[in-house]
């Protein structure tokens, strides 16, 4: 799966992905997850490692890691085992986390997505699929804050033991673009299922990609970790400026040296922050605290029953009962909203790839570009419907339709019918009318009808041009066509 | 009628419900004998206006709710393993790494009892972190022997073996990893009981092996050790994930079957080369009562009892390692005065806040659990671990409870291993079998050896056999009277 290379390089990419989930407590303790407290308040004896405290785990946070891997098609384990990873750091307050090491509670799954090159009319789409590893759940760290204390740090322990599920890649991605849109896939896939809430900004979903380079075919190079890339504009410009990085140290004769690096930017570099030379040695062990984690094929099975349909069986669905194609379908379950959108406008307006179209054509492009949330639209899915109707039924032309939808966006509350006739849209659909202007184009256009005839194409569309001017765009471009080639003798 | 002291814990609560005496009164008493007794250094914290305050709730209970109505324990007074956090006590541990800290929350095992309606004496001295077999290890204070003063308590519930054997207390909580309640209740001529592991809640007990601690009584007799282990005992699900789900027992009612036909396994391995003569011939006298009850003796097998030293000696300093990096001083307990940078601080803060033995244990911990020998020891012992518990089940095919000695001797010399920790760990031998298992097990005094110094029978039973367990005990008492013995000097008034 050789993919573009770089100065003859080729990017080999793997993802770690934390996600916290959205349970309401921890995973080992009572306490709230809630994101913004004031320090140190949410923070219980078990959570300030208190000696003598012990954890419990909490049920929803393994339902949400059990949801994550049938969203996946993973295994779930069916006995994982929790490990204590130790290291010492202040906000860190057992002195060890807690996490699955050696048996995961997900284990392997796929993440599929199209990867989109080029633009505009050139646009190509290439399905990809990365393999997962694993994903298995752990508790987050404290906070150390080193502002606002002159020459001291203080400690937060609110986001202690909260429960976060780490999602790992095979190192599947060989490009910058492509790793990107496997985040954005991932991001989707635990929103839609609801066991992230999404938010980068505060945290709740922080990538880790693992980045290397190699010549074709060579064995995968050394790679470095590039950590806490929030946002995938961030994500997009430290793997290039990684992948660069790289290949100069590479060319120069530098080897690369195994090390975990940080995205600035305010600079658009990456720099290291620690070597593999310093890499502690966490002496995993299986957490005496806590039993095996045994899920039985019956919870399995109950957390299925519950769940939302997925997005990928939510696309298959539009494939089979709508005939849309696999893009189409994969697009408009990006998310549940836009899925649902387009199933009401879809019954609705019985255009199903109309609506397909509208969606992810001119309504998207509105949404974007004023950042709105779908199902804050100011044009529904009801209102969509009628204007496809509209459109189907001949009232308007496509360019009218797009006009009404401008009008519809600007004032809310409008009706597609009211907008049509207020601006005099109506498609002429009047065949005596028609014909009238059309004699008076022929007659008007000696030269375009000598040229049409003598074979030459151009002219009829020049022709059919001027009829649609002489009607003031209402006439059907449809109609007027065969109006036209009838007149002119084809 | 005896002196209130000499009461065993089930003859005070009938004293206490039949008004005979007052929980006030008990408790002034036995406070005034700790403090007379202070020098044994069983106690490290007392808070007499604490003490007082609960006794006098539980008398304003007995009062309302006279005989029936009250808790099974109300007004008993008992003392706690300062291994269990408490909140009207400071909780240290043994340690100078916790000296004045204070839980804002009680153990479960200290909750349930006062849910029992014990009335809490104080806070016992232990080993730090309940390392060691001596006591010599607590931080703050030795504990002597109350049979001879020259002496070691054993440990590392050396403390409560003493406050339970010098009578400054009816009854006391210990907490066995090795052997922490059966072998200083063996040196100090009391009975005790480690029962089935997960069978008492964890919570609130400083940890130390967390795969192998478990909470139990401490009392002259086996009758009060089943009224304690009652009210102790139960689940706890939501505090401690590894408390079983087994209903809380009374265990009172098992204490008076018959011993006929009681198939009694005795194990080789503990009568070996390194077993004492005078250890073996009290233990020896033991089984013979036993036989004289109508129980039958049978010879099994335990062939890796050696070998829970060394499987004990890398899963305990393991685990004990991860479970006191919490003591970094950070968040609670000591942090060096003076230091540098973070690392520093941690360094200093460590190696002030920890013992010597506390520090070989995490040495060890440590390099075991490292990258490249973990599975040479860590995972090794495991799977023998999984090996010894299978010994056992084979060997209760043939048996109903397995009897021997608790430790090779009886309580040496202050000091006489105390520059030799293998020798410490060595003398564990008969007691980490079982802990390893995850078995119940008891110590049940039944004679005197060198120096007049008590010996203690070990009981073992299958998992949930904490009854029979009790049981046997039980009717041995019935037919001795060595649990009844007390050290020369213990008689007299405070």
């Amino acid at each position: 799966m050789t993919g573009k290379l770089i100065q003859g390089y080729e990017v080999v990419i793997g993802f770690e992905t934390h996600t916290q989930l959205s349970t309401r407590s921890k995973i080992f303790s009572r306490s709230p997850t809630a994101f913004g407290a004031e320090p140190n308040t949410q923070a219980s004896p078990v959570d300030l490692a208190l000696p003598g405290t012990l954890p419990v785990m909490n049920r929803g946070a393994v339902e949400r890691a059990i949801e994550f891997g049938l969203a996946v098609n993973a295994r779930i384990a069916p006995r994982s085992i929790f490990a204590r990873k130790n290291y010492f750091y202040p906000d860190l307050p057992k002195g060890y986390q807690i996490s699955q090491y050696e048996i995961p509670v997900v284990q392997g799954g796929v993440v599929e997505f199209f990867l989109e090159s080029g633009k505009g009319a050139d646009v190509t789409r290439e399905k990809k699929s990365v393999r997962l590893v694993r994903a298995h759940l752990e508790e987050d760290a404290g906070k150390s804050l080193h502002e606002d204390f002159v020459g001291r740090s203080g400690i937060d322990l609110n986001r202690a033991g909260t429960p976060l599920l780490e999602i790992v890649t095979e190192p599947d991605m060989r490009s910058s673009d492509e790793a990107v849109a496997y985040a954005k896939e991932l991001h989707k896939i635990v929103t839609w299922i609801g066991i992230c809430d999404g938010n980068m900004q505060e945290g709740s979903f922080r990538c880790d990609a693992n980045v290397s380079v190699r010549k074709p075919g060579a064995p995968l190079g050394t790679r470095r970790e590039i950590k806490n890339l929030n946002s995938f504009k961030f994500m997009q410009q430290a793997i290039d400026f990684e992948v660069r990085w790289q290949i100069e140290e590479i060319e120069d004769g530098r080897p690369i040296q195994q090390a975990t690096v940080l995205f600035d930017p305010d600079t658009g570099e990456t720099r290291a922050m620690r070597t593999k030379e310093d890499a502690a040695d966490y002496r995993y062990f299986p957490d005496p605290d806590l039993p095996p984690l045994v899920v039985a094929p019956e919870w399995v099975e109950q957390v299925r029953s519950h769940m939302a349909e997925l997005p990928r069986v939510m696309a298959a669905r539009f494939v089979k009962d709508y005939a849309l194609p696999e893009y189409d379908a994969t697009t408009l379950t990006q998310s549940k909203a836009m899925a649902a959108y387009f199933e009401a406008a879809a019954k609705a307006s019985g255009q199903p790839k109309m609506a397909s179209n509208w969606i992810m054509g001119e309504l998207s492009r509105r949404l974007n570009a004023g950042d709105i949330a779908i199902d804050a639209a100011p044009v529904g899915p009801d209102k969509l419907a009628t204007l496809i109707g509209r459109i189907a039924d001949g009232t308007i032309s496509n360019n009218a339709a797009r006009q009404v939808f401008d009008a519809l966006w600007g004032a809310e509350g409008s009706e597609v019918d009211a907008i049509i006739e207020a601006q005099g849209l109506r498609q002429m659909n009047d065949t005596g009318a028609l014909e009238k202007i059309i004699d008076e184009v022929i007659a008007a256009n000696p030269d375009n009808v000598a040229q049409f005839k003598a074979g030459k194409d151009k002219a009829f569309n020049a022709l059919i041009g001027q009829a649609m001017k002489a009607s003031k765009g209402k006439a059907n471009p449809t109609q007027v066509n065969d109006l036209l080639r009838r007149k002119l003798g084809q | 009628m005896t002196d209130l002291h000499d009461s065993t814990v089930a003859e005070l609560a009938a004293r206490l419900a039949l008004k005979e005496v007052s929980a006030v009164e008990l408790a002034r008493h036995f406070l005034q004998r700790a403090a007379a007794h202070d020098a044994l250094g069983a106690y490290l914290s007392i808070d007499e206006e604490v003490t007082l305050q609960q006794a006098r709730r539980a008398d304003e209970a007995l009062a309302a709710g006279g005989v029936g109505g009250v808790p099974a324990l109300c007004g008993v007074p008992i003392a706690h393993k300062d291994i269990f956090v408490t909140r009207d006590f400071p909780t240290t541990a043994g340690s100078r790494m916790l000296e004045g800290y204070r839980s804002p929350f009680d153990a479960t095992a200290v909750s349930n009892l006062a849910k029992a309606g014990v009335v809490t004496l104080g806070k016992l001295n232990c080993d730090e972190f309940a390392m060691g077999s001596s006591n010599e290890n607590s931080a703050f204070r030795r504990v002597l022997n109350p049979w001879d003063h020259a002496r070691i308590p054993g440990g590392s519930s050396g403390g409560s073996a003493v406050a339970v054997a010098a009578r400054l207390a009816p009854a006391a909580t210990g907490t066995d990893t090795g052997g922490s309640i059966r072998q200083p209740a063996s040196f100090c001529g009391i009975t005790g009981i480690k029962p089935t592991y997960g069978r008492a809640s964890r919570y609130g007990m400083v940890a130390f092996a967390s795969s192998l601690d478990q909470a139990g009584p401490m009392a002259r007799t086996a009758e009060d050790c089943a009224m304690l282990l009652s009210a102790l005992c139960g689940p706890d699900p939501d505090r401690d994930s590894t408390s079983l789900d087994v209903p809380a027992e009374d265990f009172t009612r098992s204490l008076s079957g018959s011993l006929e036909g009681l198939r009694i396994g005795i194990p080789r391995e503990f009568f070996g080369e390194g077993l004492a003569a005078d250890v073996r011939t009290a233990i020896d006298a033991a089984l013979k009562e036993y036989e004289k009850l109508g129980a039958k003796l049978v010879g099994i097998s335990l062939p890796r009892t050696e070998l829970s030293i060394p499987v004990y000696y890398i899963i305990a300093p393991a685990e004990a390692s991860s479970n006191l990096s919490r003591f970094d001083g950070v968040k609670f307990g000591h942090r060096a005065k003076q230091h540098g940078d973070l690392l520093d601080m941690y360094r200093k803060t460590r190696a002030e806040g920890f013992g010597d033995e506390v520090k070989r244990r995490i040495m060890i911990g440590t390099y075991v659990l490292s990258h490249g020998y973990y599975d040479a020891y860590y995972l090794q012992a495991q799977k023998v671990r999984r090996m010894i518990a299978d010994d056992f089940q084979q060997a209760f095919r043939q048996c109903d409870v397995i009897a021997g000695p608790v430790a090779p001797t009886v309580a040496w010399k202050i000091g006489e291993k105390s520059a030799d920790p293998v020798a410490n760990y060595l003398a564990d031998i008969f007691t980490l079998p079982g802990s390893l298992a995850g078995l119940p097990g008891m110590s049940v005094p039944c004679g005197f050896g060198e120096g007049g110094m008590p010996v203690g029978l070990q009981l073992m039973g299958n998992y949930f056999a904490e009854g029979r367990l009790l049981n046997v005990a039980h009717r041995f008492q019935q037919a001795t009277d060595f649990h009844a013995r007390k050290p020369q000097g213990m008689r007299a008034a405070p």
